[in-house]
């Protein structure tokens, strides 16, 4: 009980601490693509669906809490939460389509749509500005102080994040999340107690795309800039590489993936354009050594040596990637 | 005895072939129903379409009186009938208790609280733990049910269906790949469930049929080759020559 405390401070403090320690608008970003990460987890860790659109909702929160920011005037922390209604608005049709198929060809169609949505948002130009973007989002204030200072801006969005990953973590370890593990392991087997599998399953991708969206307009008040960039098919994969380094279905995971990627991607892009391939060989290199990912793999040694029982691990990346019929 | 479960003409087609040809079945209730019939005779084509899996491509289907063709799985579950599978087909990640818990909260909406922590599914441990104590699985409830032995997952499979308290239960095999030993510990909790409810069973061990079953149909390639006790059937000219004269 004692050490679950210390972890929690701990954790609290690294958060409190990180626009210190990097510059506070690398640290929004870790934030924001730490939620993301762990928003997209509820699908592929704990439902075992591999959504390969999710830049489609990560994307449309970040135009979204843009638009309503520099348009409607809308002040933080509500243009993020639009961001959050908004993903979940595009989530419902989209993923009811989606979840009527598993494994590669769930991967596909959510593919498909993800580019669907790219090429709205590039014809678009009226709303998302096309190629150009929509630049000069502003951050508004919070209670009278001015979120222009990007430290000031960090400690706006970190309580905002907090709950998002609260809820991630919450939805995880929930009775939801339970049958949401029991459609990952057997899915006819839950079909057949008498849960409506499509329906969890619809819901489960509605909460992960309106936290995904609300990572999106956390994100995009950071840079006070959106493009096309963040609907591309690389934001999709990025997240995909994120959960995978950090571990699947573990709590930590997708945070520490989100972290290594935005800090290796930083530190290598000071010294040549070509840091996608550096960070892909080190992803390489992490999962052939933590086959369930950074943190998967070192919380199975704990539970090896006699620790807390662990909550119910996800299979390694292999076992996961056959499941993907 | 009212009879529970009725098909008429119960058929079903893969790309030409006739796995299940015009099946008419009545299974009373309180009895235990056995099916029999050599491989690839339909058996569990039948049990996928009673359970919801697939879809008759003709026919009809009433349990307690009412039309069910064609319900999806997980509402034939909420009418009260349960199935277990042929392959052990449990949650090989989560412990002996998880699965049963999950079994429990398949009749309620507790699933749906994603907002609620997962500590409130202790309201099942109770009923869990006489579930698992039924089928002789109390001390395991801790371990993860890959872990368990071959034996082990036939029974918590049987403890799956039945913590979903069916009016109708459909084994499918319970003892395939089993030892005579292991056998034994999965007929005495069948025979104690089906005080309470009906049973159907597709089995190919006689000695566990003629323990078991009042009522006995034959299939073969898809069609009912006869129907009666297991007296009757041993008589039976057609069914010697078919089944049990084959295995003698």
């Amino acid at each position: 009980m004692r050490s679950r405390a210390a972890g929690w401070g701990l954790l609290l403090a690294v958060g409190l601490a990180l626009p210190w320690l990097i510059y506070p608008v690398l640290a929004v970003d870790i934030l924001a693509w730490g939620l993301f990460a762990a928003a997209f987890d509820i699908l592929l860790g704990c439902t075992g669906l591999l959504s390969f659109g999710h830049a489609a909702f990560f994307g449309t929160g970040a135009y979204a809490a843009a638009v309503v920011a520099l348009r409607l005037g809308v002040a933080f922390p509500w243009d993020a939460v639009a961001g959050a209604v908004a993903a979940a608005l595009l989530a419902l049709p989209l993923m009811a389509l989606s979840i009527r198929r598993t494994g590669i060809s769930f991967a596909m169609i959510t593919l498909a749509f993800a580019q669907m949505v790219f090429y709205v948002a590039n014809a678009w130009r009226s709303l998302t500005g096309g190629e150009n973007g929509i630049t000069g989002v502003p951050r508004g204030e919070v209670l009278g102080w001015s979120l222009s200072p990007a430290v000031a801006y960090y400690y706006a969005a970190f309580p905002l994040v907090a709950l998002g990953l609260l809820l991630c973590w919450r939805i995880v370890r929930s009775p939801f999340g339970r049958v949401l593990l029991a459609i990952r392991e057997n899915e006819v087997r839950t079909q057949s107690l008498g849960y409506p599998v499509s329906r969890y399953k619809l819901i489960a991708t509605v909460l992960s795309c309106a936290l995904s969206g609300l990572a999106g307009g956390v994100w995009v008040l950071n840079h006070g800039f959106v493009a096309l960039d963040a609907v591309h098919w690389t934001t999709s994969g990025t997240v995909v590489v994120m959960v995978l380094l950090g571990g699947m279905a573990t709590r930590l995971g997708p945070l520490v993936g989100a972290a290594l990627v935005m800090l290796l991607r930083d530190f290598l892009s000071r010294w040549t354009d070509a840091w996608g391939i550096a960070t892909g060989t080190i992803f390489i290199a992490v999962i052939l050594v933590f086959r369930q990912g950074i943190v998967g793999t070192l919380e199975g040694l704990v539970a090896g040596r006699g620790g807390p029982a662990a909550a119910p691990a996800a299979p390694p990346v292999e076992e996961a990637a056959s499941g993907l019929r | 005895m009212a009879t529970i479960l009725e098909t008429h003409g119960l058929s079903m087609e893969f790309r030409g072939f006739r796995a299940l040809d015009g099946v008419d079945l009545r299974v009373e209730g309180g009895t235990v129903h056995a099916i029999i019939g050599p491989n690839g005779a339909g058996k569990t084509t039948l049990f996928n379409l009673l359970s919801g899996l697939l879809r008759p491509t003709r026919g009809r289907m009433l349990f307690e009186g009412r039309d069910v063709t064609g319900l999806p799985p997980h509402e034939i579950a909420r009418r009260g009938i349960a199935r277990s599978f042929q392959i052990t087909s449990v949650f090989p990640h989560l412990t002996v208790l998880d699965n049963v818990r999950l079994a429990l909260g398949a009749r309620t909406r507790l699933g749906y609280a994603f907002w609620l922590p997962e500590r409130v599914l202790a309201r099942f441990d109770e009923e869990a733990s006489a579930i698992l104590a039924s089928v002789g699985l109390a001390d395991q409830r801790h371990r993860p049910a890959s872990a368990l032995a071959y034996g082990q997952k036939r029974v918590l499979e049987i403890g799956l269906a039945l913590a979903l308290h069916p009016t109708l239960l459909l084994l499918d095999e319970p003892t395939a790949g089993l030892s005579l030993e292991e056998i034994a510990r999965v007929v005495d909790p069948i025979r104690r469930v089906a005080r309470e409810r009906t049973v159907v069973l597709v089995e190919h061990n006689m000695g566990v049929v003629a323990a078991l079953s009042q009522r006995i149909t034959v299939l073969q390639r898809g069609r009912v080759l006869a129907e009666g006790t297991y007296e009757e059937l041993r008589a039976h000219p057609a069914v010697i020559e078919a089944y049990l004269g084959g295995a003698a």
